[in-house]
């Protein structure tokens, strides 16, 4: 047996999350199927071993948060900070995606068929997110390293206090944010967002995503900014 | 000198109180430079703190334990609630979390050495775990700060707690400000950030955004982590009443109450100065908020902020606390402000570095510019090895025996076999505005303004 399922409306959350903490590894468990998650909060979090878990239906709060190693995909949408603070693996909600999606994540990918609300990318410190849909405004707020494509639409001050992270965007963008700017897309970067788009199963052109990064003018504190910050 | 000349020369040298000599440096730096002092270490300002209460000592209406031969324990268990590996200390002393950044990677390996052979826990701060830390640390209370700083699943599992920082006592609501200076190579990496930038963290977490979505944060800390640690929510002192009541309500196990006098590495001067409440008000309002929940005991709360001495502990577990954390008093017995440090075992005079830093021993409050003369709060290598780990360790030990020692030493004094059998009733207030924030009555009356 390599496969095994979880029905929420039976078993505790608790169960679940022992389960892929505990026992997946030690019974060479490659992937678990999450039955009627209606919503509950907290599913799959800190997974740290090679499995597969589809959970079918719609995920509440921090689903996936802090993986570093699996892939979780969410058959429906998923509610505040889905992968956050993920370190590796892959999360893939095939429906829409709340607040704070991938927030703080240092590596690993995120893919989001629908939209993602407000601060989609809040404080990235290295993941990749690529969202089929459009972003909520704030979206990529304090951004530190990481890549964030954006298929469909940007709200507004997307990017503010970018660091190193950098956000390609193939639709409208309603405004940036503080020290964001738009840049030429190079070679390199085409190449980035193609491969992105491959590892998240979109067929786009990269040549259609236009390059948002930080024009690095508050990289020193500045008086003279002042609420720019 | 006729009358009136001697008029005017005694008026001429009058200073005004609304504008005295502190505020006028300051209107003159602000019209010079435009724009705000950032600093480190916490309030200048005299404010009511634990010297204006005094212990009830046993007399005739209570019987004293023999100081020199009873024993007095001070063990201290925190994180009873949820945990199934509570935290057990030797001593109702921690040291309060302060950053690998903001300190230097010999501090941190002084202070998890110190704790350790005095049996209490160490704390990270913003910018993640070091590993000299961890393996340095018997007990290690691992921080989530909104910064997220080199927040990862593999530390929060090697933690022996984890504590969600709302805030701190010297900067509720604000964020911090790490000055490029100290953005070394290796802070850089753990951080995520370009090298020698001025680094601004967030003031708020990026994941969640109040105390309804902090309920699901901590039921998340507590899956990922198996429900076995300990998870203590800290707040810096404003509306401590009704904060305490919401972390207790989103699950806490341990809430930490930061006091106005409280430490920080580097924020704007208005800020230490101006937000935020006392310690000693704080305290009688997070106690009072458990009692109001009938928590007390349950969850366990932890006091910090200007605790110096061994009094100063005494009187804040008589007021209700399980345990206090130290910050500023840890530096300065690792010799923060002190004229002297040593290096291969000759002491050398530190006055010049002060002196460069436009400051002198004593008066230094430079952490924020990386520069410090006692090898603290830096990450300049050679800065740094004017505090090595050994006689860091060692410093710190004798401070927090010492203060183990009269904590003990007052709790037996008044009749105590136990520290945390300390309560209010052996308080008294020496002053009025004490006895009203701390709400005990002044000193030889029964009265307790406003009650
Ligand atoms: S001596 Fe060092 S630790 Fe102390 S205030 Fe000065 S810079 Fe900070």
């Amino acid at each position: 047996m390599d496969s095994l399922s979880f029905d929420l409306a039976a078993t505790p959350l608790r169960d679940l999350n022992r389960f892929l903490h505990q026992d997946a590894v030690t019974q060479g468990i490659k992937q678990v199927t999450v039955l009627h998650p209606d919503g509950a909060h907290n599913i799959a979090v800190g997974l740290s071993a090679p499995v597969a878990v589809d959970i079918e239906g719609h995920a509440g709060y921090y689903a996936a948060g802090m993986l570093k190693h699996g892939i979780v995909t969410i058959h429906g949408n998923a509610g505040t900070g889905v992968a956050e603070n993920m370190m590796s693996g892959k999360v893939h909600v095939k429906g829409f995606a709340s607040v704070s999606a991938g927030a703080s994540a240092h590596g690993g990918l995120l893919v989001v068929d629908g939209d993602t609300s407000l601060r989609c990318g809040i404080s990235l410190k290295g993941g990749d997110i690529v969202v089929g849909g459009s972003v909520g405004s704030f979206s990529g707020f304090m951004a530190q390293a990481g890549r964030m494509v954006i298929c469909g639409n940007a709200g507004d001050a997307l990017g503010d206090s970018l660091y190193e992270a950098v956000i390609y965007v193939r639709g409208t963008i309603k405004s940036l944010g503080a020290d964001a700017r738009i840049e030429d897309m190079t070679e390199s970067d085409y190449q980035a967002v193609g491969e992105l788009l491959a590892a998240a199963g979109y067929t786009y052109d990269a040549h259609e995503f236009k390059r948002v990064a930080s024009a690095k003018s508050l990289y020193h504190w500045n008086a003279d900014a002042n609420q720019e910050y | 000198m006729n009358d009136n000349e001697h008029i005017l020369k005694h008026i001429a040298k009058e200073g005004s109180a609304g504008y005295d000599r502190k505020i006028m440096d300051y209107i003159h730096n602000a019209a010079t430079h435009g724009l705000y002092e950032i600093r480190g270490m916490g309030a200048k300002r005299a404010v009511p703190n634990f010297d204006d209460l005094v212990l009830l000592g046993a007399s005739l209406s209570r019987y004293p334990l023999e100081g020199y031969r009873e024993k007095c324990s001070t063990k201290t268990i925190l994180g009873t609630r949820f945990a199934s590996k509570p935290i057990e200390l030797e001593i109702p002393i921690t040291i309060a979390g302060m950053s690998f950044g903001a300190l230097s990677a010999n501090v941190k390996e002084s202070l998890g050495r110190a704790a350790t052979e005095l049996g209490t826990s160490t704390t990270t701060g913003d910018g993640g775990m070091t590993a000299e830390e961890r393996q340095s640390s018997k007990t290690l209370v691992y921080q989530c700060l909104p910064s997220r700083y080199g927040f990862n699943p593999d530390d929060v599992r090697r933690a022996d707690a984890i504590e969600i920082v709302i805030g701190q006592g010297a900067k509720p609501g604000g964020g911090g400000m790490l000055l490029g200076q100290k953005i070394s190579p290796r802070v850089a990496k753990m951080r995520t950030l370009p090298e020698g930038i001025d680094q601004r963290s967030a003031c708020r977490h990026p994941d969640w955004t109040g105390p309804d979505d902090l309920v699901i944060k901590i039921h998340e800390l507590r899956e990922m982590t198996d429900w076995e640690k300990p998870i203590y929510v800290k707040v810096g002192a404003t509306r401590t009443f009704h904060d305490v009541k919401l972390a207790v309500h989103a699950g806490a196990d341990v809430i930490v109450v930061d006091g106005m006098q409280g430490g920080t590495a580097a924020t704007q001067t208005c800020f230490i100065e101006h937000v935020g409440i006392p310690t000693l008000a704080a305290l009688r309002q997070a106690v009072d908020a458990l009692e109001d929940l009938n928590m007390k005991g349950k969850v366990q709360l932890i006091i910090s902020g200007g605790v110096r001495t061994g009094a100063d502990v005494a009187k804040a577990l008589a007021m209700g606390a399980d345990a206090v954390a130290i910050g500023q008093g840890v530096l300065y017995a690792l010799g923060c402000n002190h004229d002297a440090y040593t290096l291969d075992g000759v002491v050398h005079s530190a006055c010049n570095d002060y002196e460069q830093l436009g400051t002198a021993a004593g008066y230094c409050h430079h952490c924020h510019t990386g520069r410090c003369p006692v090898g603290i709060t830096t990450q300049d290598e050679q800065l740094a090895q004017r505090l090595m780990p050994d006689l860091g360790a060692k410093r710190l030990k004798n401070y927090l025996k010492t203060l183990n020692m009269e904590l003990t030493t007052l709790a037996r004094a008044c009749g105590k076999q136990n520290v945390h059998h300390l309560e209010r009733e052996d308080l008294a207030a020496m002053t009025i505005e004490a006895a009203a924030m701390a709400r005990l009555p002044l000193a030889g009356t029964d009265w307790i303004p406003g009650v």
